[in-house]
């Protein structure tokens, strides 16, 4: 029997034949944390009396949560991460080197590779096919040291894209109608695997943004073959010697198939205080925003800031609505900057944040008031997620978020294109 | 034999709900952070909660953030399990590497303040106040050998390393 994407790369870095529900002991190529788990991580390997890690260069700390610093017990948080970053000589990007997951796409993820990150929207990397999942601080601590960790095989559940986007609709709106369908408990403890001929013709970028979210419906991974899109992308990030093809077996088994149209989705929105409580943008038309915020790990990559851009050109945003713009690197910064995105956002009444996290999770940068409401971007409208517990939270795609700065209230954006 | 009485919450109680992330300047100051635990669940469950007593869940506890810190401030609220219907992936891992006890059961019938005894040898549930008596589902060898060591990091002291 052939195997699905989660199975190979399972087989391959466990040296067995990794099957759903088998438990394996699997080599992890990268392990990572950012600043606001690192500090436990580096207290759970102190405590463990870990001494040293196991490959240096494979390991990385993030200062991108909370960038820069807005408190001294965070500032004394990151001043714990460059110490022990300098003391084992690991990678660090300290603050304003963008996103961790951002970065790991850029610069380090490669097809085939099992990567773990203190953080749940590790899955992102899958989008370059490789078996990249979210673990806590002990789980972490451990693979610093080891160099590995204990996985259960995953059943995966495979979705077959057809079809093509229609104007003003991209993979935030899949990733929610799908997450809608299946529930935020929907794929717990399993992968969703990527496939079809829409998978094929979609960018990284869509492929990040979906691979990103395959955690709000409670998956392990969000994987995506790797193909001629996969190598171009490698090719033009100069890691060309990076990319290794990588498909599922026709003849694998899948827990269940879901077959989606590109072309029958619409604009959607996840309303408070779930990710799966989705709606089209269409009926939500009439509800006051307060605040758009763009970026993120979901959707603050060039495209989704070029999709932004191309509704706000020449426009004012809404009086009564603030805008705010986070990149999610330095390359997509200077790239935004380059292509006239970050003129025209400014010139559209637009806050630009340095690469980071932002206002994702009520930190700083935009922390929510009782009573208000945000559209953003990014993957989580948890009640109380950023700031207040009385503020409301709805997901949704650049272009929606962009549409939604100009009118001050939720806005199909097939109105303004 | 743990023994202790019931707080029940619903479906979907995510990791914004045990630790707000307006709250991640305390994630180093555990104590602290600790005051607020649930607290946009349940207000008053800091205050209330005693050592022993079980936090009971619907579906999907736990879900959201990778952050370590909420089954850890959960532990040193004194609850000495979770029963839930089912629970996130990240949580569930974090819970046992913690060494605190996730239980898997049908929950449906357990009331916000029953008083419970769990055995966790053999995964029965006793609901004192009304007479029911559950099962627990299996978790795998690994992790259940991992709670028996109190937590992954008092593991890999003892052992090393991961064993299959």
């Amino acid at each position: 029997m052939g195997k699905t994407l989660a199975e190979r790369i399972l087989s391959q870095k466990s040296g067995s034949e990794a099957r759903a529900g088998d438990i394996v002991i699997a080599q992890v190529d990268l392990v990572f944390a950012q600043d606001t788990t690192g500090p436990l991580t580096i207290r759970q390997f102190q405590a463990g009396n870990l001494k040293r890690l196991r490959n240096p260069k494979k390991t990385a700390l993030f200062l991108d949560h909370a960038a820069p610093s807005p408190s001294f017990s965070i500032s004394n948080d990151h001043r714990l991460l460059r110490q022990f970053a300098q003391e084992m000589g690991c990678l660090i990007y300290d603050v304003g080197g963008g996103i961790c997951h951002q970065i790991v796409a850029e610069s380090l993820a490669k097809p085939g590779e099992v990567i773990v990150g203190a953080d749940s929207h590790t899955v992102t990397a899958g989008g370059l096919g490789a078996f990249a999942t979210g673990m806590g601080s002990s789980d972490v601590a451990t693979i610093f040291a080891l160099g590995k960790t204990w996985f259960r095989v995953p059943e995966s559940i495979k979705i077959a894209l057809s079809g093509k986007f229609p104007r003003g609709v991209g993979a935030k709106d899949l990733i929610l109608y799908l997450i809608g369908n299946i529930g935020a408990d929907g794929a717990t403890y399993k992968a969703l695997e990527f496939g079809g001929e829409g998978l094929a013709k979609m960018s990284m970028s869509d492929r990040f943004t979906i691979a990103n979210m395959a955690v709000e419906a409670g998956a392990k991974v969000g994987l995506s073959p790797a193909d001629s899109t996969t190598r171009d992308y490698l090719k033009s990030q100069g890691r060309g010697d990076h990319y290794q093809p990588l498909s599922a077996d026709d003849d694998a088994s899948y827990e269940k198939t879901s077959n989606i149209d590109l072309a029958s989705l619409e604009p959607m929105v996840a309303k408070p205080h779930s990710v799966d409580n989705v709606a089209p943008a269409r009926e939500l038309k009439g509800t006051k925003i307060q605040q758009v915020f763009i970026g993120t790990c979901t959707n603050g990559r060039l495209e989704d800031i070029a999709s932004a851009a191309g509704i706000l050109k020449g426009e004012r945003r809404h009086p009564e609505t603030r805008l705010i713009v986070a990149p999610a690197s330095p390359q997509v910064l200077l790239a935004a900057i380059r292509e006239g995105y970050i003129q025209t956002m400014v010139e559209a009444g637009a806050i630009i944040l340095p690469p980071g996290c932002g206002a994702c999770l009520g930190l700083h940068q935009g922390v929510l008031a009782s009573g208000e409401s945000c559209l953003s971007t990014s993957n989580r409208n948890f009640k109380g997620r950023m700031g207040s517990p009385e503020a409301f939270i709805y997901l949704a795609s650049p272009a929606t978020a962009a549409a939604t700065a100009l009118t001050g209230e939720i806005t199909d954006p097939r109105e303004v294109i | 034999m743990l023994k202790g009485r019931a707080f029940r919450f619903g479906d979907n109680i995510t990791t914004d709900h045990i630790i707000p992330g307006r709250y991640a300047h305390l994630r180093s100051n555990l104590p602290e952070l600790a005051k607020h635990i649930l607290e946009d669940a349940d207000p008053t469950f800091a205050s209330r909660v005693k050592k022993g007593d079980f936090i009971i869940a619907g579906s999907n506890f736990g879900l959201g953030s990778s952050r370590e810190h909420a089954p850890l401030v959960i532990k040193m609220s004194g609850v000495s399990a979770i029963l839930a219907k089912s629970v996130a992936r990240i949580f569930f891992r974090n819970a046992i590497n913690l060494g605190l006890p996730m239980l898997i059961c049908d929950t449906d019938k357990i009331e916000d303040g029953d008083k419970l005894e769990v055995d966790l040898k053999t995964g029965v549930i006793k609901d004192m106040t009304n007479g029911n008596r559950l099962t627990s589902g299996k978790i795998p060898e690994i992790m259940l050998r991992i709670l028996n060591q109190g937590g992954l990091i008092p593991y890999i002291q003892k052992y090393g390393d991961f064993k299959l």
